[in-house]
């Protein structure tokens, strides 16, 4: 009894600062800042405001855009579940040729920003487009960028579970006589339940936010929450109806979230992981052949079309093709600083965005995992917040709130910080999972051994789930160099990050800013791509093969 | 797996992370107490925070020429486009974030005057610029763009319609299915549009601008979200789209000139000079300043000759001072129309809302 003391108050004080640690992150760089920004809509005068709801109420066009929001995002969840379930097994399952860079590559949708990827799709969708059939300004071309945007998603965070789910169940139950079908539905859905729900709310959250698909894709008839505080805000500058419309997407979420956490708790099932290395395996026969390169080439084809029109662009030279798009980036134009200092710019934001969200996310995520109560759920869910959050609110509660007792405001900080919020549910979504599979009996083995927590945590579940760390920190990667929309709100140094340089020169008439905008579109997908592939083959000792 | 190694090794990445987190938050201590020092008017080099908008450029010799000459050191903060930009000054009003605001237009002037974001300041300069830019003696008009009708010369050469000559010419039939402008919700060339039609048609009478949109929509006009999309993938001129008439602004020809991917003489595009509205940039002394001297002397050099010189190939809009001189590619390629449009600010904060709202319900149909 004596002996047990040391390590539970040890064990009390590791809980306090997993606890501590990212609650204040939490609360100082986003509930308090959205308080104070729907505090100062919604308190006038000294009263609360309910007009400013009656008035979203009667608005027949603000009503539209509430139900709207709604019924697209969960189609496309629904759509990009089924879309990228088939790419997550082939990833998880089975080696092929160049797999380290496919797996990177399909990242890269997720960092390019919308303008760019409108352009893109406006080529694609339009009558001359090989589809042969105007999409644009229709739901259809909004649901199939929400796929493009989030399939990386699904494909990471369900893949990651199945990479380690123990093959042998499959195989019992196929030697029992099931089919394939049915194996999957009986044996592996319900094991990849947990990451499933995981991506699903992580791709619903994303959507329900949508913006810039939504504007440029979509035209004037569609409209989100998110679009329509945006409009409230900057066109109308209408602050109480905007905090209205922030309070309701911020209730909105939250009940999703709850129900989603309730869900977790209820079904996570310890299982043996496998290492990666002993379950992906090459392709056998004909069939298995066919499966992984049809999956691979449709993915090739779903994913790159947008991205090579882009390449394409940028390579176009009156009616000829060449590089001098490129060559002209390093030179400082009559307008601009050279565009190739934006890099330098993104690169470290984006790793000090990866640095905060990874400490932040991994202490949060093992207190998730490890201390089923009521206190770790809520706090699930007020980490999926900001991911939900308008970008506007995030941003103007910045500049109402951070002014004391040190003025972050402008302080160039405050881009990795507003980066990592939303980057902190990705390294939390794609850990939990994987911790909550960790078989308490090896925890209880190591503690009964007399190892202390601390040590338990670093020698047992840290190999078990440093791979998951690697795709939240490629996320975090990603969602920094692609810019969150909470950046544009904050007033920020006159640093531009590649989004930045590829917005201004967007912003100009002129042949040669266009295919600059395009050259730079295509370094930023190359700059995302390597960075993850560097990641991912990060390795320290053996843990990283696991 | 248990080994002694791996636990090291993540020890010393766990420690280079925390460091680089350390290591923003110095910088970010640090440029906060630059601020502090130098706003209090402290010996060493006096700090002036200019807000400004995205589109916001200027030559690097030239800023650097002033701030040796001066003393003063201008720091730049970007806060978004002209609409962002006076939300960000109007809710930090009590605890300013700049002492110089530099880009708010004539259409969102009036709010963040009424928000008393300005304190009045009558720049010595204010005598080259003519009076129809100056709306107000809060703020100090710096530049100016007029937002034009532009067109495909290739399209409309060959046996197309001629080039419209007013607003009224694009609802003939053959101009249908032609034009593509921005949705003035979410685009400033696109508000700017919208204005210039409640100007030409007015409110009242038998034929009001709602009915002209009516008139456009059964035109087949196309709306997009923004001034890049509708360029970039609609304009004939500038994409594969099929839109040979797009909404811009008057300075998108040299434009074309400046930034061709070959060089070429004649831009392809040209301005439609009737119909166009004027959006006039104000630059303005942030109420509550502590550096106030330092403050004028920025207004002033924004009017100077040296920056008003150096304006229109950085932001594509025209000087506000008679006296700048303009590079031969506006001087050659850029229209300056007769007789813009405009409407009283104090009449646009009134019916912003309401024109973009009728605005929409005709365009829904």
């Amino acid at each position: 009894m004596i002996d047990q003391q040391p390590p539970n108050r040890r064990s009390r004080v590791g809980r306090l600062v997993l606890i501590a640690v990212p609650l204040s992150f939490l609360g100082y760089f986003f509930l308090y800042p959205v308080a104070s920004i729907l505090g100062i809509s919604l308190f006038r005068e000294g009263g609360f405001s309910f007009s400013a709801f009656s008035a979203v109420a009667s608005r027949a066009s603000l009503r539209g855009a509430i139900w709207f929001t709604v019924w697209q995002a969960v189609a496309s969840t629904l759509l990009t579940l089924v879309v990228a379930m088939p790419a997550a097994y082939v990833f998880a399952r089975f080696s092929f040729p160049g797999k380290n860079f496919f797996r990177a590559a399909i990242t890269v949708p997720f960092v390019l920003p919308t303008v760019v990827v409108g352009a893109a799709y406006l080529a694609l969708l339009g009558p001359n487009g090989p589809l042969g059939i105007d999409l644009r300004h229709t739901i259809w071309a909004i649901l199939i960028a929400h796929v493009f945007y989030n399939y990386a998603v699904v494909v990471r965070t369900v893949g990651g579970l199945w990479a380690h789910l123990d093959p042998r169940l499959e195989e019992a139950a196929r030697m029992l006589g099931a089919s394939r079908w049915r194996t999957f539905r009986e044996v592996s859905l319900p094991l990849l339940r947990p990451a499933i729900a995981a991506a699903a709310s992580i791709v619903f959250l994303f959507t329900f936010t949508s913006f810039g698909v939504i504007l440029i894709l979509g035209g004037f008839e569609y409209s989100t929450i998110e679009v329509e505080i945006w409009r409230q805000t900057t066109a109308f500058l209408d602050l109480p109806v905007a905090g209205a419309l922030a309070v309701l997407q911020l209730v909105g979420i939250s009940s999703i979230l709850v129900a989603y956490s309730r869900y977790q708790e209820r079904r996570s099932v310890e299982q043996q992981l496998r290492p990666v290395i002993e379950i992906a395996r090459l392709p056998s026969g004909w069939r298995e052949a066919g499966l992984v390169w049809g999956v691979l080439g449709f993915t090739g084809l779903f994913l790159g079309a947008p991205l090579a029109v882009l390449v394409g662009r940028s390579l176009r030279v009156g009616d000829g093709y060449g590089l001098d798009a490129y060559r002209s980036l390093g030179k400082a134009t009559a307008t601009l600083v050279p565009p190739v200092e934006a890099i330098g710019n993104s690169a470290l934001f984006a790793a000090a965005a990866m640095a905060i969200a990874l400490i932040v996310g991994t202490m949060a995520a093992t207190l998730i995992a490890y201390h089923r109560n009521a206190i770790s759920r809520s706090f699930d869910v007020l980490l999926m917040l900001p991911l939900g959050t308008s970008a506007v609110t995030i941003g103007f509660g910045f500049l109402v709130a951070l002014d004391a007792p040190i003025d972050l405001r402008t302080a160039p900080i405050l881009v990795p910080i507003a980066h990592a919020l939303v980057a902190i549910p990705f390294v939390v979504r794609t850990e939990v999972p994987v911790m909550r599979s960790v078989r308490t009996r090896l925890r209880e083995a190591g503690a009964v051994l007399g190892a202390p927590p601390a040590r338990v945590w670093r020698e047992i579940d840290l190999p078990l789930i440093f791979r998951a760390m690697l795709v939240g920190a490629g996320f975090a990667l990603a969602i920094s160099l692609g810019e969150f929309g909470a950046t544009s709100f904050i007033a920020r140094p006159d640093a531009p990050t590649l989004p930045v340089a590829i917005f201004r020169l967007l912003g100009r008439a002129g042949a040669a800013n266009f295919s600059q905008a395009m050259a730079l579109s295509t370094v930023l997908m190359g700059m995302t791509a390597v960075s993850i592939l560097a990641i991912e083959r990060f390795r320290i000792g053996q843990m990283g093969e696991f | 797996m248990l080994g002694k190694r791996p636990e090291q090794r993540i020890g010393r990445v766990g420690a280079m992370a925390m460091a680089v987190v350390l290591a923003g938050c110095s910088t970010a201590a640090t440029s906060t107490t630059t601020t502090t020092t130098s706003t209090s008017g402290a010996p060493e080099p006096v700090e002036i925070v200019l807000m400004t908008h995205d589109s916001f450029a200027v030559s690097d010799e030239v800023l650097e020429t002033f701030e040796d000459e001066t003393g003063i050191e201008v720091r730049i903060l970007r806060s978004g486009d002209a609409g962002q930009m006076v939300n960000q000054a109007v809710l930090t009003k009590d605890n300013p974030l700049a002492d110089v605001i530099f880009g708010v237009d004539n259409t969102f002037l009036s709010r963040a005057l009424e928000a008393g974001v300005f304190e009045p300041y009558q720049s010595p300069l204010l005598a080259v610029v003519p009076d129809d830019l100056e709306f107000d003696p809060r703020v100090t008009p710096i530049d100016f763009g007029d937002v034009c009708i532009n067109w495909d010369k290739a399209y409309l050469a060959n046996g197309a319609p001629p080039p419209p000559e007013s607003l009224l010419d694009l609802t003939d039939p053959s101009y249908r299915g032609l034009l593509v402008v921005e949705n003035p919700a979410t685009s400033s060339p696109g508000l700017a549009f919208l204005f210039s039609t409640i100007a030409t048609f007015g409110e009242s009478g038998d034929y009001v601008w709602q009915n002209y949109w009516e008139d456009l929509r059964e035109n087949d006009v196309l709306v997009t979200s923004g001034w890049e999309e509708a360029y970039y993938s609609y304009f004939t001129a500038a994409s594969d789209g099929d839109r040979p008439l797009v909404v811009s602004y008057a300075s998108s020809p040299p434009f074309e000139v400046i930034f061709a991917e070959e060089p070429i003489d004649e831009p392809p595009t040209a301005v439609m000079t009737e119909g166009c509205f004027r959006q006039i940039e104000f630059a303005g002394i942030v109420a509550g300043t502590e550096a106030r001297p330092a403050a004028e002397q920025v207004i002033d050099f924004l009017l100077s000759k040296q920056f008003q010189d150096d304006i229109p190939l950085n932001m594509f809009v025209f000087p506000a001072s008679t006296d700048a001189t303009l590079p031969p590619a506006f001087v050659e390629h850029a229209v300056v129309p007769e007789d813009p449009l405009s409407l009283p600010a104090g009449e646009i904060e009134a019916n912003r809302q309401r024109w973009i709202e009728e605005w929409t319900e005709v365009m829904a149909g």
